[in-house]
């Protein structure tokens, strides 16, 4: 089998400071550079060396202009994953190693940026008169958010498989916990526990508003390189041991006609991404699970195997997904939840700081850091990272 | 009917501009349900594509189906999204399988009290919630239970 199990690691990452929606005192495109720098700086590399780009969601900083703004040597590689939502975070990842792998480029900075002060929210509906095509089935309705278009697949699952809504408090806890020791999050000194999740408002059944994942400005970058490079960068190496993006079959059918539909995507990805990286759940360290909404994360985990579909009660309980003690510490950072809502870029970033040993919330020993990107869109994509004692 | 289930003022459907789905709005101003249909193989599809994904024939056309389906899922929205919606208050989306035309799912309001507890796999039958005044006119299609 072609993998890319070893080849390519991690030479450094950064972020800029995290803000609330609106609030960045910068430009999107000065907030990517900024991120793009600090991952430059924390690898110890000169910014003229960077000679490819990629990021996902429909990032609105084109790698031509930035190439020119960081007075890169040449460009050699541009990729956008196709899709929406945090599906593409470990994507781009994935797109980053195969071009380096495959000899297309060195020095690859996988990145995204956000200002949704200058440009627009997501969580709002449309603000015109007539809609036409796929969303003309579903807006009318009054059926336009990303929590709407999601809550209906959550449902059908909690329904078949008797969850109860203590499993998705579970997720939300545990996000908000690790964010109290992480004074980059957006929610540091901000703690959550169950009763306040309880009497929380619903934004739709089944998500409380503490289900929902925040809506940040800021930017985060990594710099990928090729495996035999990983030692000349100041940090504990850390490898990509595998990654892969897709969903499975028609994951894309219109209308919420998806077959599978009751799923985060990952039912075909989760086993191509344990046979790439020549492990199993049971190996995993830490986990970053993408958070659009508790729900997704709940699914994504179910079908990466790490609980039975009928068991998500016994399984979702905080304590299980706390660092440094859980059998499955989970969202380290805060995530997506409560420490910034960057597409999901953040959760890639944490997980190499797990490995590299510098997370705020460290795991002992952590060898084995796997990341799922985007439950519920399509394409989605997951990957792992591990330590030289994995390869 | 005479009242429409959601507050006015959200954006109206209007057929694709390729007319992909201008038989399904067409149908529904005369209270019927037209769903994709392949003659080739006679399978169905739901939403219209060009090819069938059963059998990729282009020989496709929009047959009539009954309106008896069942509730696949179901969400209770609360947080509006949409200034149209500010003074709604909680309302009722359901996904409705339609057993007749191979479980194709359509996506409409579930009539009656917003706050009523919804069972997946409950039969509803469809009502068509039209908007003569609106301009070009339009009509929905909506689910309430088969009493
Ligand atoms: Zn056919």
């Amino acid at each position: 089998m072609k993998t890319l199990r070893g080849s390519v690691a991690v030479a450094g990452v950064g972020e800029t400071a995290y803000y609330k929606r609106g609030d960045a005192p910068d430009a999107e495109a000065k907030l990517a550079l900024t991120a793009i720098l600090a991952a430059c700086e924390d690898a110890g590399i000169s910014p003229r060396d960077v000679d490819g780009f990629a990021s996902f969601s429909n990032d609105r900083n084109d790698p031509s202009r930035l190439s020119a703004a960081l007075g890169c040597r040449e460009l050699r590689f541009s990729s956008m994953q196709w899709g929406g939502g945090g599906g593409g975070g470990s994507a781009a990842v994935a797109n980053a190693a195969a071009a380096i792998a495959g000899g297309l480029a060195e020095c690859v900075v996988v990145f995204r940026a956000l200002a949704q002060g200058q440009f627009g929210r997501f969580g709002q509906g449309p603000r015109r008169n007539t809609i036409a095509g796929e969303f003309a089935h579903t807006i009318p309705y009054g059926l336009m958010s990303p929590a709407q278009m999601f809550a209906m697949k959550v449902v059908r699952f909690m329904h078949d498989h008797g969850v109860h809504q203590e499993a998705l408090r579970a997720i939300s806890l545990a996000a908000y916990h690790h964010a109290q020791n992480n004074p980059r999050a957006v929610m540091y000194g901000r703690p959550l526990d169950e009763a306040t999740y309880d009497a929380s408002r619903w934004i739709v059944e089944p998500f409380h508003l503490y289900d929902c994942c925040l809506e940040n400005d800021g930017a985060a970058a990594m710099v990928l390189v090729s495996a035999e490079r990983a030692a000349e960068f100041p940090h504990k190496p850390c490898y990509l041991l595998g990654a892969v993006a897709g969903s499975h079959h028609r994951a894309g059918a219109p209308v919420h006609n998806t077959p599978e539909y009751a799923s985060s995507s990952f039912p075909t990805l989760a086993p191509r991404l344990y046979e790439m990286a020549g492990i199993g759940p049971q190996d995993v360290d830490v986990l970053q699970s993408y958070e659009n909404f508790t729900g997704g994360v709940l699914m994504s985990i179910v079908e990466h195997g790490f609980c039975a579909p009928d068991a998500c009660n016994e399984f979702f309980v905080k304590e299980r997904f706390l660092a440094p003690g859980g059998d499955l510490p989970l969202n380290t950072s805060g995530g997506n939840l409560a420490e910034c809502y960057m597409h999901g870029l953040g959760l890639v970033i944490e997980a190499v700081r797990q490995i590299r040993g510098d997370s705020s919330n460290p795991v002992p020993d952590a060898a084995v850091s796997m990341i799922i990107s985007g439950p519920m869109v399509t394409p989605v994509s997951c990957c792992v990272f591990g330590s030289e004692a994995t390869l | 009917m005479s009242q429409p289930y959601l507050a006015e003022g959200l954006p109206q459907p209007v057929p694709a501009p390729d007319g992909l789905d201008a038989p399904f709005w067409a149908g529904l101003a005369e209270e019927k349900i037209l769903i994709q249909h392949c003659h080739s193989c006679q399978g169905w599809q739901w939403g219209p594509e060009w090819i069938c994904h059963h059998c990729r024939s282009d020989n496709l056309g929009f047959e009539e189906v009954s309106g008896e389906g069942r509730i696949y899922s179901y969400e209770r929205v609360w947080h509006p999204v949409h200034p149209a919606l500010k003074d709604q208050g909680p309302y009722l989306i359901v996904l409705v399988s339609l057993p007749q035309a191979g479980d194709v799912r359509l996506v409409g309001n579930l009539l009656g009290d917003p706050e009523q507890t919804v069972e997946i796999g409950a039969p509803v039958r469809a009502v068509f919630e039209h908007h003569p005044q609106a301009d070009p006119p339009f009509t929905l299609l909506q689910w309430q239970l088969t009493a």
